[in-house]
C-alpha cells in the first residue's frame, strides 16, 4: 500500500522539478540575448497620455531606440521604486519627487548628470538645487510643484481688502476679519493637517534650517522655527484653519465655489482642477498670490519632479538621450499644454501660452524665491514626523514646546545611522 | 514499527505540506527574528557593510517609541471593542436565521455573508460616503433624531469607533456562518426533551445552545482575535492611520516602517511583538476553554 502511494507522488514531483529547471534554463537563455532591449521608463501620476505623445516624438527622432512606458500612481511610487532597487529591477529612466533625490543618491541608484553653463542658467536655481546633492545634479528637473496662496478675491474685497496679503500679520488680519464676518461652516484657510509643507514653508521663511549644517541633528527647537510653528498652530487655535486631514477634504471644490473657504495653500495641480471643477462664473474671482512671509513676500518650497537615469542601466547613453529630450523647452511646453505641469526652465515661461494665464503670474514670481528641503535621505521620514507633531499640537494633545522637543528627539534618532556613517563630520555633537 | 524503519505513506502525504509550511512559514519567522536584531535599513540596502548587529536595540527603542504605544493602544482598543461586538452580532444573526419559522434562510445567509466577500476598497469608498460629515447618510439619520452631526473619520475620538462599526459590519457574516453550522449540529431531540421538561426559550439557550456551541466559540474566538489583531486594511484605506495617529494599528506601523521607510530591522521587531501578542492571546483562550 505504502509503495503504491509513494511512487506516483515521487514521479509527479520529479516531473515538476524537471519542468521547473527547464523553465529556468529557458529564462536564462532569453535574458542573455543582447541588443534591442527596450528602454524602460517609469512615469508617476497622471502624466501618462502626454508622455506617450512625447515618447513617440523621441522615437521618431532616434528610430533605433524603443521605449516602454510604465505608469505608477504617486501614492505607491516611493515604495515601488525602493522595492525595485532592492530587487535589482530598476527601470532605465524614472521619475522621482525632488525630495527623494538624496535618498536615491545615497543608495547609489542614480547616475549624475552633466549640464552646460547656459542650460544651468535657464533652470530656476532653487529647483536645480533641489535635484542636486553635494553640488552634483542627480536628476533632471522636469516640472515644478511649489505651494502658494489660492484665494477668493470677492471675499477679500467684501471685507475691505483689495490686494492679497504679503506679510504674516496682514494675512492674519484678513483671516480674522473674514472669520468674524462669516458664520456657519466657513473657514478662512484650508491647510490639511496631513501635509508637512505649510509648517516647513513657514519655518524656512523665518530662516530656520530645520537640521544642522551637516544634517546630523534636528534643529526644530531653534527660535526661528519656534516662531513659525507658533504662527502655524495659531491658525488652528484661532479657528482660522479647518482641523482636518486630506481624507476629510471630500467637498473642497464645492466649498470653495460656495464661498465657504477664502484661502487655500496648495500647488499648481490645482490650477487645472479649479478651472475644471469651479463654475465658469468664478473665473477671475479666484486668484493666486505669492506666499506671505514674516516681513514681506516669502519663499516657498522647491518641489517638483525630475527624471533620473538608473545607475544599473545597461544603456545609459540612450537613457540620457531620453532625459535630455524630455527636458527640451519644446517638450516641457507640450507637457504644460497637456497637463498644466509647470516647466522648470525660465525660457519656457516667456512663451505666450504661459504669459496669457493670470493665475500663473504669481507662480512665476514665487519661483524666484523657492528653497529646497534639507538634503538627507531621511527627509521623507522627518517630514512624516513633522506632520505627526504639528497635528498633535494643533489638536491640543501636547503643547508647542512638547511637540518641538519630541520632534527634535525623534529626528535625532532617525539621523543616528547617518551620524554613524558620517562620524567625522558630526563630531561636534549637539550644539545648543 | 514500520514508521521507524522506513517512511510510510503518511510521511510522504504530510511531507509536501510540511515542506511548504517550513519554507513559507517557519523560515520567514526565524528570518524576521534574526532581522530584528539588526539595523537593516536603506543604507544597508545600498551597501552590506552598513548593516550592524545591534542586539536588542530595536526592542529597546520600541519601548521608547510613542508611536508604537499609540499603535498598541489603538490595536487593543480595536480588538477589545470590535471582537466581542463582531462575535455577538454573528451569534445574534445566526440565532435569528436559524429559527424554524424564518423563511428564506438561504437568502438571509447570502445577504449577510456578502460583505465578507466584497473587496475592502470598494466597501471603504461606500462607507466614506456614509461617514461624510455634511452629506453622509449616517449624519442625515442622526439629524432626523435631532442629534448634532459627527465628523466620523475626522474626529480623533470617533475615528476608531467608525472603523470598528465598518469592520464588524464587514466581518460578522463569516462567524455567522460558523455559528449556523454549530447550531445545526445540535440535535433537535435535546430541545424537544427540554420542552417536555418545561424549559423556556432562555433556559434552553443557556443549558443547551451555549454549552454545545463551545467548540464553535473557541474557533470563532481565536480566528476573530487573530484577524482583529492584524488590523491593517481598514485604516490603510480609510484614514491612513490618522487623525493624529488615532487609527494607526501595529500592522500598519510595521508596514510603514518596513515598506515605506525601509527600516526592515525595526519593522521586523514590531512584527515579532505582534506575533507574540497573538500567540499569547490564543494560548489564553485555549486555557480558558480547557477549564
Amino acid at each position: 500500500m505504502a509503495q503504491r502511494l509513494t511512487n506516483p507522488l515521487l514521479r509527479l514531483r520529479r516531473g515538476r522539478l524537471v519542468a521547473f529547471l527547464a523553465g529556468i534554463l529557458g529564462f536564462l537563455g532569453c535574458s542573455s540575448e543582447p541588443q534591442d532591449t527596450p528602454l524602460s521608463f517609469w512615469v508617476l501620476g497622471g502624466e501618462g497620455a502626454a508622455v506617450h505623445h512625447l515618447v513617440e516624438a523621441f522615437q521618431q527622432e532616434t528610430p533605433d531606440v524603443r521605449v516602454v512606458i510604465q505608469q505608477i500612481p504617486w501614492s505607491a511610487a516611493h515604495e515601488k521604486l525602493l522595492t525595485a532597487y532592492a530587487g535589482d529591477a530598476m527601470p532605465d529612466v524614472f521619475e522621482v519627487g525632488n525630495t527623494w533625490v538624496p535618498e536615491f543618491e545615497a543608495l547609489g541608484a542614480v547616475e549624475p548628470l552633466m549640464l552646460s553653463a547656459t542650460e544651468k542658467e535657464d533652470f530656476f536655481s532653487g529647483i536645480l538645487d533641489s535635484s542636486s546633492v553635494h553640488g552634483r545634479l542627480m536628476a533632471m528637473p522636469w516640472y515644478i510643484d511649489t505651494r502658494l496662496l489660492f484665494y477668493r478675491r470677492d471675499l477679500l474685497s467684501s471685507a475691505g481688502f483689495e490686494a492679497p496679503p504679503t506679510t504674516w500679520s496682514e494675512w492674519l488680519l484678513m483671516m480674522e476679519t473674514l472669520r468674524d464676518r462669516n458664520a456657519g461652516p466657513f473657514k478662512a484657510l484650508i491647510a490639511p493637517l496631513s501635509e508637512w509643507q505649510l509648517p516647513v514653508i513657514l519655518g524656512m521663511q523665518s530662516g530656520a534650517s530645520l537640521l544642522d549644517a551637516e544634517g546630523c541633528f534636528g534643529r526644530f527647537q531653534a527660535a526661528s522655527f519656534r516662531a513659525a510653528f507658533h504662527f502655524y498652530i495659531e491658525l488652528y487655535e484661532k479657528g482660522l484653519a479647518a482641523l482636518m486631514g486630506d481624507a476629510q477634504m471630500t467637498s473642497l471644490y464645492q466649498d470653495f465655489a460656495g464661498g465657504r473657504i477664502a484661502f487655500y495653500v496648495t500647488g499648481p495641480w490645482n490650477l487645472g482642477e479649479f478651472h475644471r471643477r469651479l463654475p465658469p462664473s468664478l473665473e477671475g474671482v479666484w486668484a493666486t498670490a505669492v506666499m506671505p512671509g514674516p516681513t514681506g513676500p516669502g519663499a516657498s518650497l522647491a518641489g517638483g519632479s525630475s527624471l533620473a537615469v538608473s545607475s544599473s542601466s545597461s544603456q545609459k547613453e540612450k537613457a540620457l538621450a531620453l532625459v535630455e529630450f524630455m527636458a527640451r523647452p519644446q517638450s516641457l511646453l507640450t507637457l504644460y499644454q497637456a497637463t498644466g505641469d509647470l516647466p522648470p526652465k525660465r525660457s519656457v515661461w516667456s512663451d505666450p501660452l504661459l504669459l496669457a494665464s493670470p493665475p500663473l503670474k504669481a507662480f512665476r514670481r514665487q519661483l524666484d524665491g523657492v528653497m529646497a528641503t534639507p538634503k538627507v535621505p531621511e527627509w521623507e521620514q522627518i517630514a512624516s514626523k513633522i506632520v505627526l507633531y504639528a497635528e498633535r499640537s494643533a489638536r491640543h494633545e501636547m503643547t508647542e514646546e512638547e511637540a518641538l522637543l519630541g520632534l527634535d528627539r525623534e529626528v535625532d534618532r532617525l539621523l543616528s545611522k547617518r551620524r554613524w556613517l558620517l562620524s567625522g563630520a558630526c563630531d561636534q555633537g549637539r550644539a545648543p | 514499527m514500520i514508521l521507524v524503519r522506513r517512511p510510510s505513506a503518511a510521511f510522504w502525504l504530510v511531507f509536501p505540506a510540511m515542506l511548504l509550511i517550513g519554507v513559507f512559514f517557519v523560515l520567514p519567522i526565524v528570518a524576521s527574528l534574526l532581522l530584528s536584531f539588526t539595523d537593516f535599513d536603506l543604507y544597508a540596502l545600498a551597501r552590506w557593510d552598513h548593516l550592524r548587529l545591534i542586539g536588542l536595540e530595536n526592542y529597546r527603542h520600541l519601548l521608547n517609541d510613542p508611536l508604537f504605544f499609540r499603535a498598541l493602544t489603538n490595536t487593543f482598543y480595536f480588538v477589545a471593542l470590535g471582537a466581542p461586538l463582531s462575535v455577538s452580532a454573528s451569534l445574534l444573526t445566526a440565532l435569528l436565521i436559524n429559527q424554524r419559522m424564518v423563511r428564506g434562510q438561504g437568502f438571509f445567509r447570502t445577504v449577510f455573508f456578502l460583505p465578507v466577500v466584497t473587496t475592502l476598497v470598494a466597501v471603504a469608498v461606500v462607507w466614506r460616503y456614509l461617514y461624510h460629515p455634511r452629506s453622509g447618510l449616517l449624519n442625515y439619520v442622526l439629524s432626523l433624531l435631532g442629534i448634532e452631526p459627527i465628523d466620523w473619520l475626522g474626529d480623533p475620538d470617533w475615528a476608531m469607533p467608525s472603523l470598528i462599526i465598518m469592520a464588524v459590519w464587514k466581518n460578522f457574516g463569516f462567524n455567522m456562518v460558523n455559528f449556523i453550522a454549530g447550531l445545526k449540529s445540535i440535535p433537535r431531540r435535546l430541545y424537544e426533551a427540554a420542552e417536555v421538561d418545561g424549559a423556556g426559550a432562555f433556559e434552553q439557550f443557556r443549558s443547551i445552545t451555549l454549552p454545545l456551541l463551545a467548540p464553535t466559540f473557541v474557533f470563532v474566538g481565536i480566528v476573530t482575535l487573530i484577524g482583529y489583531f492584524q488590523l491593517f486594511a481598514e485604516p490603510y484605506v480609510m484614514t491612513q492611520g490618522g487623525p493624529s495617529g488615532r487609527t494607526l494599528s501595529i500592522a500598519l506601523l510595521m508596514f510603514e516602517e518596513g515598506f515605506r521607510w525601509w527600516n526592515l530591522g525595526y519593522a521586523a521587531a514590531i512584527s515579532f511583538v505582534l506575533f507574540l501578542i497573538i500567540l499569547s492571546g490564543t494560548f489564553i483562550q485555549m486555557l480558558v476553554r480547557r477549564r
